[in-house]
């Protein structure tokens, strides 16, 4: 029955790892920290061995595929399929759980005695272990069942704070949105078996002829709205700034650096791989619901004020990043480019791998700020860079990663992606190249407003004075939390430095898809030279940008501090109020920086003020006592889609509820003409 | 020699930056019928600056006191990796993205630094900053865009390199391209109509705001590095959009020559700049977007043109 050979041993041993760590953490749930250790351990353990594996099934490039037969069912197999792709995101998904369960280590103790330690190790190790299924399942169904122990142990751990009653709110948000989303993904696998016949991912791959284009078109849709809820994509992306602040804060790294991806996965694994060929309005699709959602993911954070919302709406923009690269690799090869194709799914798949990495390193260092403070409202932080540096360290170099600024990581997958793009608007005809215009304005624009995002987050949670009392009580965060978040923004910075190397990989990656098998690259990388776009439009070297800069500030440093003027005198004195007592209302708040932009966007964000002024006397309305002002944002997701949804949902429901008049003669007769019209469809 | 010109090239735009700031004031003092201080009137302040002791705030930390040197240090790489005199250079950080990018560093700087002492007036600047700099993003890459399609290269040595006036068909591109990227220069550069760089009247300023806890030799690389940064928008408009006289080869004569011409063109530029500031008025804060979508726009429109 199992036919295994020895790399698919190793693959399982990774599996039963987590498994382990699963179970163990149940059984010694009575105690706190032995339940910790032994969840955090496990994790740690399969993380490492997940990374080794993923990194060798990469470097020798191997592709390793086995199949356990479930001897009483003719189309429910256990097969796996692990190509470099798998292997990929398995790399992703082992890194970030690797620095998550470390912080974790230290994390969980604020939860000792409140909530139960073992409960959350079964769920945690359960969620990681399917994590790996489902990026190596090759059976529909077998999918399916990976991708449910995804979603219900994410659901847990969403709400394992379970005394916060907003919590159980989300959880119920996400729930419903993962089984709306599940739905149209099992619809588009029965459609699909419905021709082929087969829920194995090879068989519909080699039979994916045999499905005509209307059903193929009906499939994608499906799959977008399946797999896009999951991803976060505008509009079934209300669950994600719901859920993401609920759960405990390295659960959110991990659901936002890795679980979100899986949707990302799929998307790449059916578009560019199972389902090809495909028409070119698909790629089309792909990349303005990416513009869109990159563009509204940013302006809709510059609106929060909760520093994990913040960060949900940012994860947003980021799928959003990734489509782009997505729809134009989709679109080039439509367009029968596939050199250019190629750059595209490399942008798309390296902005993955950073987005998961920096903003892992974003959720946990803002869960320690969270940790120590017990609130998420940034209005009520601030001054919090003295108090807990290294913190502060951590997240600005997320802060400047996830703005793309130079020479972290994400600025040179957002150069890949402006480069296909840019490549789209120079050699296509008229009407594309609106559309990557449309899709490299929306990259140009993002990029700026998560700039002014960043600016206004790092600014109000560490710099200028505290806003609250509470701040002057907080300590650093315990060594296990520094450690992962550390290593986070170190690996931040390494992708940055090899990202000609890490390019080099992609293309590998790239390659071993089918349909690339023949493609040459439209790219060249090495570790000096970093990329370089074919016939020399243009090319960018991490190594070189770092010297420079680095060289550069020392030489600065040196000669404004130490040859002119050493002798200069220091004196700290207050900040300059105009001759008042500077408190914590004459700074600027998190609403009152973003105010400006959002008043420019007002198109889009239909911001509003609510002015409630209470009066000393009612009659003469001079002296008010007190004044309240609401400043608040229409989401225009909720009034033009979910709002129409739920009132279409309601008229449905009220009709109906005229057949159920409560009178048993009525229901015997509904019985009575279903049973006619059944047997009259069977004659 | 290609050394030589290499010193000369990272040495330029902070040597010559304070020059420009001198004639700019000196040629709105005779729009305004004064005698003006004299060109050089930055340079002795600047020396003056360096030599004062400084009062920092006590709410400020590392953020404040090391970000006049992190975007010195971004003016200066960025000065260095662009076409001023000579073409032939082609550094390795000259790609239009990784220039627009480093560039954002000292935003973020910036902006950050203002907000680091607490008080409101660098926390207003910084979110006008940020607001005015956002929107500007999107023109900025796209005029820069422009050209680099014309020239089919996103390295501004190579831009500069080929001539693109040459390409007579593209030409009503390139100028929708360059009237995109003048206003682009105004509002990165902090000038009219988006910023007024000699005011300290709180409900205007922007640039002014952020800087205003600064003292001393931090003022000093502020301003200084402000003013770099005009010559980094100059070199960019001119040598991008109008590379004539731009030294093609290593010989003296066309190094001469070409450094001769930039200074003419900055000249040009900065007189612009002056007789713009001396006749239009400070746009209200709220249209200024109005202006900087018109530079986006007009750079889509230079784009669709090219094909």
């Amino acid at each position: 029955m199992l036919e295994i050979i020895t790399p698919s041993v190793s693959f399982f041993v990774l599996l039963s790892i987590f498994f382990i760590g699963a179970i163990s953490s149940l059984i010694y749930q009575k105690n706190d920290s032995i339940a910790n250790f032994l969840s955090s351990f496990f994790s740690i353990i399969g993380s490492l061995c997940g990374l080794f594996f993923s990194v060798s099934m990469i470097i020798y490039g191997k592709n390793l595929s086995f199949i356990i037969n479930y001897p009483y069912s003719s189309f429910f197999k256990i097969s796996f399929h692990i190509d470099l792709l798998s292997a990929f995101f398995i790399f992703i998904i082992s890194l970030i759980s690797l620095f998550c369960s470390i912080y974790g280590v230290g994390y969980l103790k604020h939860f000792y005695k409140k909530y139960s330690i073992g409960v959350f190790g079964f769920f945690y190790n359960l969620l990681i272990g399917s994590l790996l299924l489902v990026v190596t399942a090759s059976n529909g169904i077998f999918f399916l069942i990976a991708w449910e122990i995804m979603s219900i142990s994410s659901y847990f751990l969403v709400v394992y704070d379970r005394y916060d009653t907003d919590n159980i709110k989300a959880g119920f948000l996400y729930l419903i949105m993962t089984y709306v989303g599940t739905v149209f993904i099992i619809l588009s696998f029965l459609f699909i078996y419905k021709y082929i016949g087969s829920f194995e991912f090879i068989d519909i791959k080699s039979g994916i002829s045999l499905i005509p284009l209307s059903i193929k078109n009906n499939i994608f849709i499906f799959t977008i709205i399946g797999f896009g809820t999951k991803a976060g994509i505008i509009p079934f992306h209300i669950w994600l700034p719901a859920a993401h602040p609920a759960a405990p804060s390295h659960v959110s790294a991990l659901m936002s650096g890795v679980m979100i991806k899986t949707g990302v996965y799929m998307m790449i694994r059916l578009f560019v791989d199972i389902l090809q060929p495909i028409p070119v309005w698909w790629g089309i699709l792909i990349l303005i619901i990416g513009s869109i959602s990159s563009l509204l993911g940013v302006l809709y954070a510059l609106t929060e004020h909760d520093i994990k919302r913040l960060l949900a709406f940012h994860s947003i923009e980021n799928i959003g990043i990734i489509l782009l690269g997505l729809g134009s690799a989709l679109i080039f090869y439509s367009l029968n480019m596939p050199e250019l194709a190629l750059l595209g799914l490399m942008a798309s798949l390296f902005h993955t791998l950073n987005h998961a990495i920096f903003k892992s390193l974003l959720f946990l260092s803002a869960g320690s700020v969270i940790n120590e403070m017990h609130t998420r409202n940034i209005e009520e932080y601030g001054g919090i860079i003295k108090y807990m540096p290294q913190t502060a360290m951590f997240f600005l170099i997320g802060s400047m990663a996830i703005s793309a600024l130079p020479p972290f990581n994400g600025f040179f997958s957002e150069w890949l992606t402006y480069q296909a793009l840019f490549q789209g608007v120079a050699q296509l005809n008229l009407s594309f190249q609106g559309i990557f215009i449309i899709a490299a304005s929306s990259l140009a624009f993002t990029g700026g407003l998560a700039l002014t995002c960043f600016v206004k987050a790092f600014g109000i949670i560490f710099l200028a004075r505290p806003r609250s009392t509470k701040v002057s009580s907080i300590k650093e965060s315990p060594l296990s939390m520094r450690i992962g978040m550390g290593f986070l923004a170190l690996m931040s910075i390494l992708f940055g430095l090899f990202s000609g190397y890490t390019s080099r990989l992609l293309e590998k990656i790239g390659k071993d898809l089918s349909i690339f098998k023949d493609t040459n690259y439209f790219t060249s990388a090495s570790f000096y030279q970093g990329i370089d776009i074919k016939n020399s439009f243009a090319s960018v070297s991490a190594p070189i940008i770092f010297v420079v800069l680095i060289i550069i500030i020392f030489a600065v440093i040196f000669i404004f501090t130490f040859v002119i003027n050493k002798n200069q005198k220091i004196k700290i004195e207050n900040t300059w109020g105009c001759g008042l007592n500077l408190n914590k209302r004459a700074e600027i708040t998190a609403t009152g920086f973003a105010r400006s932009i959002i008043l420019v966007f007002k198109g889009i964000l239909k911001p509003s003020i609510q002015n409630e002024v209470e009066y000393h006397d009612a009659d003469s309305r001079y002296l008010p006592k007190s004044r309240v002002i609401t400043i608040h944002v229409k989401n225009i997701y909720n009034y033009y889609f979910y709002q129409p949804l739920r009132n279409i949902i309601n008229i449905i429901s009220l009709k109906t509820k005229n057949i159920q008049s409560g009178n048993i003669n009525a229901y015997i007769s509904y019985i009575f003409i279903s049973l006619i019209i059944a047997l009259l469809s069977v004659l | 020699m290609t050394i030589l010109i290499w010193i000369i090239q990272l040495f330029f735009v902070p040597v010559i930056s304070p020059l420009i700031i001198g004639v700019i004031k000196k040629i709105k003092a005779k729009f305004q019928n004064r005698q003006g201080s004299s060109i050089f009137q930055f340079y002795k302040d600047l020396w003056k600056l360096m030599y004062k002791d400084e009062v920092v705030s006590k709410d400020a930390s590392w953020i404040f006191l090391y970000a006049p040197f992190i975007i010195f240090t971004v003016t200066i790489a960025v000065g260095a990796s662009i076409p001023l005199f000579a073409s032939f250079l082609n550094g390795p950080t000259s790609d239009l993205l990784v220039i627009v990018y480093i560039m954002a560093i000292s935003t973020f700087f910036l902006s950050l630094a203002g907000m680091d002492t607490g008080s409101a007036f660098g926390g207003f600047g910084s979110s006008r900053e940020m607001t005015i700099s956002a929107l500007a993003e999107g023109g900025l890459i796209f005029s820069l865009l422009t050209v680099a399609l014309v020239s089919s290269s996103t390295n501004v040595f190579i831009i500069s390199g080929i001539n693109i006036l040459n390409h007579s068909q593209h030409l009503l591109s390139i100028m929708l391209a360059f009237i995109g990227f003048f206003i682009i220069l105004l509002a990165e550069t902090t000038r009219f109509p988006f910023d007024n760089p000699s005011t300290h009247l709180e409900l205007t300023m922007i640039h002014e705001a952020m800087i205003l806890e600064y003292s001393g030799k931090r003022l000093a690389l502020m301003e200084w590095a402000s003013a770099n940064k005009l010559i980094i928008f100059i070199a960019l408009g001119s040598n991008l959009f109008f590379p004539l006289g731009i030294a093609q080869n290593i010989s003296w004569l066309a190094l001469v020559i070409g450094i001769i011409v930039f200074l003419l063109k900055i000249l040009f530029f900065s007189t612009i700049i002056a007789i713009l500031e001396s006749s239009v008025a400070k746009f209200r804060f709220f249209r200024l977007p109005d202006l900087l979508i018109t530079s986006f726009i007009l750079n889509v429109i230079a784009i669709v043109l090219i094909n």
